[in-house]
């Protein structure tokens, strides 16, 4: 069979119709992909669990069913893998941790529910940073993350399996989860297609939270049209998450061809400014350009208060995770360490070796930031310089359709480089977070290589609910462009 | 902004995480660090300016009063560390 | 010189839902340890809470009864602490911005007058679970049943200034709270449950340091720990000693109240919104809707009682002490039109009978309709009020309506003159010595005549029509 060995360089589309028509299986689709995990992921480390069992019985089940006739949807015997945070029953789901090393979810996640109802093929759960607190994928008690394309560099975080995965094609698809940019950081990183859209727009249930106002779910895959295919099966409401939001979910795929002439792209001067890497500047100027021939008007706007976005995120989050993790306390699941003397050794000995050191850094910032005499000065300013970040989006969506700046100050830095300097990492996001605050749809899609020979992807943010138009948006410049279909030599 | 071994000991406590003497003066030496960026706050003027404590300017969506679960403690506590009698045990409360 | 009492109350009413407050769990009593603890109860990870529509509709409902304010836009919190019960390390309850604000109770002090008792707030939380102390080799066991279980905090100013006043105020609010149909009111199985804070000054003065002792749960342990209390303060402070702000608890055993220690560093709840939660929006229609289903106040019918039935103080009181003998009541009353009668029997024998036999009002073996039938019986002499009291009881052990019990009884009260009569003579006739005595001026022998003719009619004889034909044969 010639097409086995070239399946993972189809679309989802592509692998869709391939069953639907007969020209492969699911099981062979779904083998290739595990073959490929076994080829590469011991030194991608992309993968912290295979379910290679599952998987193939899962193929049967969903080739039975196309067979019929039952199963004829976009997602029908389409293999994907889930970040290590979805709760998916009866599998390892660890968040990178080793509080849940050992915890096999009782449940799915609305999103998981929706991908297996769908017919997808689950192959396993990526890597990630620990309880999703990273930009670098070092935090994992797994073990680091490879770059695929260069394997002494990071492939960014939180959703850093993921998208080595997708880099390396040892998926079509995945979900990751963005708080902070950690989708689109890492799919900058990567050279994939990756978007967070709107706060609200998919479910958060089953999604171990890290900071509950910020998390958002949303598909990494190479294109938007990959994405745009996914998200159509994810979004939308579900009674059992009170925030997601009950508004019509539009055919994502259905404008995809939609002209971007005339389209108005704002760009922050503040994203353009110091601290953005030249050789990253370069890339990101010469796609703004490739817009402008398309037709696209270019604006300057303003962000005044974004540089303010590091440290609001550096109280909200952790004031958040402090709480949200609490949970964590050795008595229902989860790490118990042994031998508890009493009830505060139990807490704080199955905490203190079940969580790593920037889960309880992040941990200790936000019971700090909510504590007596603190909180008006920290937690409460950080509430109210968060609403000067969003009225600073307002006023540029006033002026323009859509906003573009980088995704990342740099391209994929080095393992170890900054391991040990928390700020340094933490300012890896500053052009994510703001959008992340305001709760704003955000998508980074690759536009080339920087000097340096490691990918650039841009950052597309659109306004509340205008996922369709950034698809839309992304997938025209991969009409005229195919950064988004070159895999690294090594993984081809 | 910083912090001090003795608050780092205290915050600590009240997030039940032991932290090892020999390790105490790098996570007072981070968050200490942590708490300068953060300190950039200070100076912003948000006078007059409402919190947000939420993206999304709306109201909550609220369920029926109806009984929608079922008994599933066997598989729930197949999770658990240490049961009984379908109780979670953990070291003697004392009240 | 004198000491003044200060307390305030803050009383956990459990809502008389279906689910939990957040969950879809059921909050049914007594079901075997964490058979009612779902998913989201347990706190596992990544679920989510939604809130229960019904927990906010009577959390208005109870606002509108106190004449408090609702508020549009009301705020769930995160209150962090570490509890083996408590499954996510965090209460989720409300702190800023409760449902509701500034409303107020009337209580009637001893003396007769009446004291406004304000309530500052009522929130909505969550219940915790039950950690059970018996021997797990020498471990604590949890149930998580209970949590999840919606509560309504009530929390009152500290008004109060007498361990009988405390006492009013929670009658007043336990009467309403079941009135409204909120909560069921069973303090044993701690459906309603109080906390007092405590303590005594100089009139005049400000507030002294408080204690709050926990988890009272009856009138009569409330009364004797505020008193305990009251007691320790002023001994206290009278040796020269200080009152120390902490948590007590009472132990009804021994009569006392003690410090419950290592709590002390539990107190940094660091409450903030909970980010799972957006704002409840309570409109003006919201509040119109829950207002149209309000019965008529526990008060307001008192006063009614008294101004249209003509009833005391004391009788209205008794019968709107709970909506459904209030209801009762005044279905009696308006079929056999007359309040006082209907009263007499709802407070008497009905209450009587359904005291001895440890039911509520609605399951009464008498309904309304059947005791308007049997008082009609009294009304139109077919009975007297002894015979009818037997006629109860008859009804009350399934023995059929009044008239079928009267029928196959013969209990019909004997009007008929000539028969009494009768009696009367062969009474007179038998016992001369009495008749002379009476004649001579013992008018304290016509009671000895009353008894005679009613034994002899076996009790049947009219009481009016007995009397009046009595005393003309003995004047003779």
């Amino acid at each position: 069979m010639s097409q086995a060995d070239s399946i993972h360089t189809l679309s989802l589309k592509g692998i869709r119709d391939g069953v639907q028509s007969g020209a492969f299986s699911v099981m062979e689709a779904t083998d290739a992909y595990l073959d490929r995990i076994e080829r590469f992921n011991p030194e991608l480390n992309a993968y912290i669990t295979v379910t290679r069992e599952s998987a193939r019985a899962q193929a049967v089940a969903v080739d039975n069913r196309i067979r019929k006739g039952e199963l004829s949807g976009p997602l029908a015997g389409v293999p994907y893998s889930l970040k290590d945070l979805f709760c998916s029953e009866g599998v390892l789901t660890t968040c990178a941790s080793n509080m849940l090393r050992n915890f096999v979810s009782p449940y799915d996640a609305h999103v998981a529910e929706k991908l297996k109802a769908a017919g997808g093929v689950l192959l396993g759960k990526n890597n990630m940073d620990e309880f999703a607190m990273g930009s670098s994928n070092e935090t994992s008690a797994f073990g680091n993350v490879r770059n695929p394309w260069d394997t002494s560099k990071v492939p960014g975080g939180s959703s850093g399996g993921g998208a080595a995965s997708i880099a390396a094609r040892l998926a079509p698809m995945t979900l990751g989860t963005d708080t902070g940019g950690s989708i689109r950081q890492p799919a900058s990183f990567c050279n994939i297609t990756g978007i967070k859209p709107t706060y609200g727009r998919i479910s958060r249930f089953g999604m171990i939270a890290f900071a509950s106002s910020l998390d958002q779910c949303g598909p990494m895959a190479p294109s938007a049209e990959d994405c745009a295919i996914t998200l159509n099966v994810i979004a939308g409401l579900d009674s059992r998450d009170s925030t997601s939001v009950d508004l019509p979910v539009p055919d994502y795929t259905a404008s995809l061809n939609g002209s971007i002439e005339g389209l108005k792209i704002g760009l922050p001067k503040e994203f353009f400014a110091e601290g953005l890497a030249p050789q990253v500047g370069d890339v990101i100027d010469r796609a703004i350009k490739e817009f402008q021939a398309k037709g696209a008007i270019i604006k300057e706007v303003s962000l005044p208060n974004s540089h303010l976005a590091v440290p609001v995120y550096y109280v909200v989050a952790p004031a958040e995770c402090s709480s949200n993790l609490s949970r964590f306390d050795g008595v229902r699941f989860g790490h118990r360490c042994a031998d508890p003397k009493d009830l505060t050794d139990l807490y704080e000995r199955s905490r203190w070796e079940g969580f790593g050191a920037e889960v309880k850094r992040r941990i200790m910032i936000g019971t700090y930031a909510l504590s007596a005499g603190y909180y008006d000065a920290y937690y409460l300013k950080a509430q109210q310089v968060r609403r000067l970040i969003k009225q600073d989006f307002e006023t540029a969506f006033a002026e323009v359709d859509v906003i573009m700046g980088p995704s990342c100050p740099t391209t994929a830095f080095g393992l170890g480089a900054k391991k040990d300097d928390p700020i340094a990492m933490y300012l890896e996001d500053l052009y994510t977070i703001p959008v992340s605050l305001a709760g704003l749809p955000g998508m980074t899609f690759p536009i080339g290589f920087a000097a340096d020979g490691l990918p650039v992807g841009i950052q597309l943010v659109g306004n509340y609910f205008e996922e369709a138009r950034m698809l839309n948006i992304a997938h025209q410049y991969q009409s005229w462009t195919d950064w988004h279909t070159r895999l690294p030599a090594k993984f081809a | 902004m910083s912090i001090s071994a003795e608050e780092v000991k205290k915050v600590a406590h009240l997030a039940r995480l032991a932290v090892p003497d020999e390790q105490l003066e790098g996570y007072v030496r981070n968050l200490s660090n942590i708490l300068k960026l953060v300190g950039q706050l200070q100076a912003v003027d948000t006078a007059g300016v409402e919190p947000m404590a939420h993206p999304l300017d709306m109201a909550q969506r609220l369920r029926e009063d109806v009984v929608t679960e079922n008994n599933h403690r066997e598989q729930y506590q197949a999770v658990a560390p240490e049961v009984e009698n379908g109780l979670y045990l953990v070291p003697k409360v004392i009240e | 010189m004198e000491w003044e009492t200060v307390i305030g109350l803050e009383v956990h009413a459990q809502l008389s839902t279906n689910s939990k407050i957040f969950s879809g769990s059921s909050i049914a009593y007594g079901a075997e340890p964490n058979t009612q603890a779902n998913l989201v109860d347990l706190g596992m990870p990544g679920v989510l809470p939604v809130l229960n529509k019904k927990a906010v509709e009577m959390a208005i409902r109870l606002g509108l009864a106190i004449d408090a304010q609702i508020a549009p836009k009301s705020i769930f919190a995160r209150k962090n602490y570490f509890y083996p019960d408590l499954p996510k390390g965090y209460q989720i309850s409300q702190y800023e911005l409760p449902v509701v604000a500034n409303g107020h109770l009337d209580i009637e002090l001893e003396d007769g007058g009446a004291k406004r008792i304000g309530i500052t707030r009522a929130h909505l939380e969550e219940d915790a679970g039950k950690s059970l102390h018996e021997d797990f080799h020498g471990k604590t066991g949890i149930d998580l049943n209970r949590a999840g279980t919606p509560l309504l905090e009530i929390v009152s100013e500290p008004d109060m200034r007498s361990a009988k006043e405390a006492v009013a105020y929670l009658k007043k609010l336990h009467v309403l709270v079941r009135y409204l149909g909120v909560c069921d009111g069973n303090m044993q199985e701690g459906s309603f449950r109080c906390d007092a804070n405590v303590s005594v000054r100089r009139p005049g003065q400000p507030f002294g340091t408080r204690a709050e002792i926990k988890n009272l749960n009856s009138f009569k342990f409330i009364e004797r720990a505020i008193n305990y209390e009251v007691g320790r303060q002023i001994d206290l402070l009278e040796s020269g000693g200080k009152v120390v702000q902490e948590t007590r608890l009472y132990d009804p055993d021994r009569d006392e109240t003690r410090s419950m220690r290592g709590k002390e560093d539990a107190n940094d709840y660091r409450y903030f919104p909970d980010p799972d939660l957006l704002p409840v929006a309570i409109t003006a229609e919201d509040i119109a809707a829950v207002r149209a289903t309000l019965p008529e106040l526990p008060h307001v019918r008192m006063q009614r009682f008294m101004d249209a039935f003509g009833l005391s103080h004391y009788d209205a009181e008794l019968l709107t002490q709970n909506r459904e003998v209030a209801g009762y009541f005044e279905a009696v009353a308006s079929g056999c039109n007359d309040a006082k009668l209907a009263a007499n029997w709802v407070i008497g024998e009905v209450s009587k009978a359904l005291a001895d036999n440890g039911l509520e009002i609605a399951a009464s073996p008498v309904s309304s309709d059947a005791l308007v039938e049997l008082l009609k019986r009294i009304q139109d002499n077919t009975l007297s009020n002894k015979i009818a009291r037997d006629v109860f009881a008859a009804m009350w052990d399934g023995e059929g309506s009044a008239d079928e019990v009267i029928g196959r009884k013969g209990l019909k009260q004997i009007t008929d003159t000539s028969a009494i009569e009768a009696v009367i003579d062969e009474i007179i006739a038998n016992n001369p010595k009495q008749v002379e005595e009476y004649r001579s001026g013992k008018d304290k022998l016509f009671g000895f005549f009353v008894g005679q003719a009613m034994k002899a009619s076996k009790g049947k004889a009219n009481p009016a029509a007995l009397n009046d034909i009595l005393k003309k044969k003995l004047e003779g």
